[in-house]
């Protein structure tokens, strides 16, 4: 995998705050803390995946970085430029480079148009001549994904769930996009349908160069398919690391909670394994809980997770953690500055 | 007595287009105190077949046939009033969705008392007192407040609890949970999961659990059973099906997850094509079009339909690959395949 060093996507601080109104004078009562400050890099020919539970807002987080919903602080860089406030007119021709994949297969087709139509729109609309004609740009993409180009007058409702995702992807494709932005990618598939769309994935990722930020809360698939993971809890990020690393080492008690809760289909060891089970669900983003988001659901929470807030720090290379206690802290990374405060699990006695 | 048990049932439905063969002959029992998982793709005939058991295709257009025994009473040919009074008492479910499966405009209690009132001649204070028991069993807290809010008024983990406090209320002894976890977040389906094992345990009851995730099943079933097409594949110990698979499809669903347990591989190994239609079943082996192995057959998976023949001990497979053949392709060819590379 090719690394430039210069990052294709770069994102700092970045904010969405839904406001909540109330009353005939729609008054502003108080915000949807979506996406809360969240910062991360992705370089070229890489794939990050964001991991977290509904209403993390790992979803508002892609709709954010196309730029589909205005951010309401921080800012986002693509291929060199400052895209966070940028007119929707001069953000036209960078689309090219940057294009989605939605979840749902039946809702993000129009059922009226044919294939053709679909997959070819971005040349309409981009102004894109094409040395064959449309018809023959849109037949060669769709052969790329695995569709049959003599398909080109059908319409979505013909085709499977599994087709349907390829034409979606044929559409993301059409403009020789550099950065993929894929929402929970293989989610409404039927399993053997799903690891035949991850294939293609990471197939075209190797045949274009693609980029790639994939959404999902399937903690396997992302595992499989990124190379970089995130994972998000009430709008902020509270670990990132190298795939191996936050699977094999995960630090943040949150990140061990989710990968022990994944079931896993080995019957001999499922009376073995230590589990860890979080009570009670994700608190509202309307009122997040202060300090550590997570403290309420935390093992390990002492009285400085409800007072401070862990900065997100590395850690270990290339391994960046949220929290006061980290696990699987290795005896010779550096420690967590924590205001001050004495770190050790062991000084601090639990405030119940 | 075996206290549940199918034979050949079989639920067809009429269309303008053909005839749609959801369930093609399906056939297993089921003991108190023990869970089978049936796992399956979508229209492969899994949640049809657990409606078809509560008698819920009764007075629509479904054929039905075949002999299903609950506790030694038939009920395919039973009245759709004697079905009734059996639902809810003695067999109860578990929908994947809990928001439209509750009637939003009453409270998550006044529901657990009506089906509670329907089953049992006491008044409107016990039923009550019986409801906020329930929820307090599933885990639900402050029941006493809680049984007078309203679905919306919960989050998604919580209606899931509070819909098995429904179904548990009358004390059932076959539950059946279509898909209880789809809906759910991982940490609160790791909930749901610990939840279900305990219940199952304390009411001794039957349990069918249907679902499309390999890992939930493993995670609670004595017992699994693969369909496709409308038709059981394979049918064993939740050791013979993780373990020892022997049938292709089977195979292929254990290759197309990528697994957290297990070093990742380089590539997932996919099933080619796509799940059937019920209306144009392929012929002989509903499998055989996306099947890597029928070739071996000698064109009998083209036109024969496999008989679901026992190998072993209880465990059953529905291919024309014979038995040897079979454990020879899984341990040379597709298992060392699963296993990761570091």
């Amino acid at each position: 995998m090719s690394r430039a060093s210069e990052p294709l996507l770069s994102v700092q601080g970045l904010e969405k705050h839904f406001p909540v109104t109330k009353g005939l004078l729609k008054r502003q009562v108080g915000a949807v803390r979506a996406v809360d400050g969240i910062g991360f890099d992705v370089v070229k020919g890489e794939t990050l995946g964001l991991v977290g539970e509904s209403g993390c807002g790992k979803t508002t987080t892609g709709r954010l970085i196309t730029r589909l919903i205005e951010p309401t602080g921080g800012k986002i860089v693509f291929d060199g430029r400052d895209i966070t406030h940028m007119s929707q007119g001069r953000l036209r021709p960078l689309r090219r480079d940057m294009q989605m994949i939605f979840q749902d297969p039946y809702s993000s087709l129009n059922p009226r148009h044919t294939v053709g139509a679909i997959v070819g729109a971005p040349y309409r609309i981009q102004g894109i001549k094409t040395e064959h004609g449309v018809k023959r740009a849109v037949q060669e993409i769709l052969e790329l994904v695995g569709l049959n180009p003599e398909h080109y007058n059908r319409y979505p409702h013909e085709f499977s769930g599994g087709q349907r995702q390829r034409i979606g992807i044929a559409r993301t494709l059409a403009l020789k996009p550099k950065l993929i932005i894929a929402d929970e990618p293989v989610s409404a598939l039927d399993v053997s349908i799903q690891a035949q769309v991850v294939n293609l994935l990471e197939d075209l990722q190797s045949e274009l160069d693609l980029t790639y930020v994939v959404i999902a809360h399937d903690l396997s698939v992302v595992r499989h398919i990124s190379d970089r993971v995130a994972v998000m809890y009430l709008g902020k990020i509270v670990e990132m690391a190298d795939r191996t690393d936050l699977y094999g080492s995960p630090m943040h008690p949150y990140t061990n909670a989710l990968l022990s809760a994944v079931p896993i289909p080995d019957v001999r060891r499922r009376s073995e394994r230590e589990r860890i089970r979080l009570q009670g669900d994700v608190p509202s983003p309307l009122n997040p809980p202060p300090a550590c988001r997570f403290h309420t659901r935390c093992w390990k929470a002492q009285e400085i997770c409800r007072k401070v807030e862990p900065p997100l720090t590395a850690l270990a290379p290339g391994h960046q953690v949220a929290c006061h206690f980290p696990e699987n802290l290795s005896g010779d990374a550096p420690p967590a500055p924590a205001a001050g405060q004495e770190k050790e699990p062991g000084t601090i006695s639990p405030v119940s | 007595m075996t206290f549940l048990e199918l034979k050949d049932l079989r639920i067809h439905f009429p269309t303008d287009d053909g005839l749609v063969k959801s369930v093609d002959g399906l056939s297993f029992t089921l003991e108190r105190g023990k869970t089978l998982g049936i796992v399956g793709e979508s229209g492969s005939g899994k949640s049809v077949t657990s409606l078809g058991v509560l008698g819920l295709h009764k007075g629509g257009r479904a054929k039905i046939s075949g002999e299903i025994w609950l506790d030694g009473e038939e009920l395919v040919g039973a009245s759709a009033e004697h079905v009734r009074k059996l639902r809810g008492k003695k067999m109860a479910m578990i929908f994947q969705d809990p928001l439209s499966a509750m009637h939003p405009y009453y409270t998550v209690g006044n529901q657990i008392i009506e089906a509670y009132r329907i089953h049992h001649d006491v008044s409107k204070k016990v039923a009550r007192k019986h409801a906020i028991d329930m929820l307090a069993r599933v885990g639900i807290p402050q029941p006493d407040r809680r049984v007078d809010s309203y679905p919306h008024e919960f989050s998604g983990g919580m209606r899931q609890r509070a819909m098995i406090a429904m179904a548990l209320c009358c004390d059932p002894e076959l539950l059946i949970a279509d898909e209880p976890t789809t809906a759910l977040d991982v940490t609160v389906q790791a909930q749901i999961l610990d939840l279900m094992r305990d219940l199952q345990r304390d009411f001794n009851a039957a349990l069918i659990i249907i679902t499309h995730d390999l890992g939930v099943v493993a995670e609670l079933s004595d017992d699994i059973l693969v369909m496709y097409g409308g038709k059981c594949i394979e049918y064993g110990s939740a050791e013979d099906i993780f373990e020892r698979p022997e049938h292709p499809y089977t195979w292929g669903l254990l290759g197309s997850m990528p697994r957290l347990d297990r070093e990742p591989t380089e590539r997932l190994l996919p099933i080619k094509g796509s799940p059937p239609s019920l209306i144009n079943v392929p012929s002989g082996c509903a499998f055989h079009p996306r099947c890597p192995y029928a070739e071996r057959t000698a064109g009998r998976s083209e036109t024969e339909v496999p008989e679901l023949l026992e190998t072993a001990g209880g465990h059953r497979v529905r291919c024309h690959l014979p038995g040897e053949r079979r454990r020879a392709i899984w341990e040379k060819e597709v298992m060392p395949n699963l296993e990761g590379t570091s």
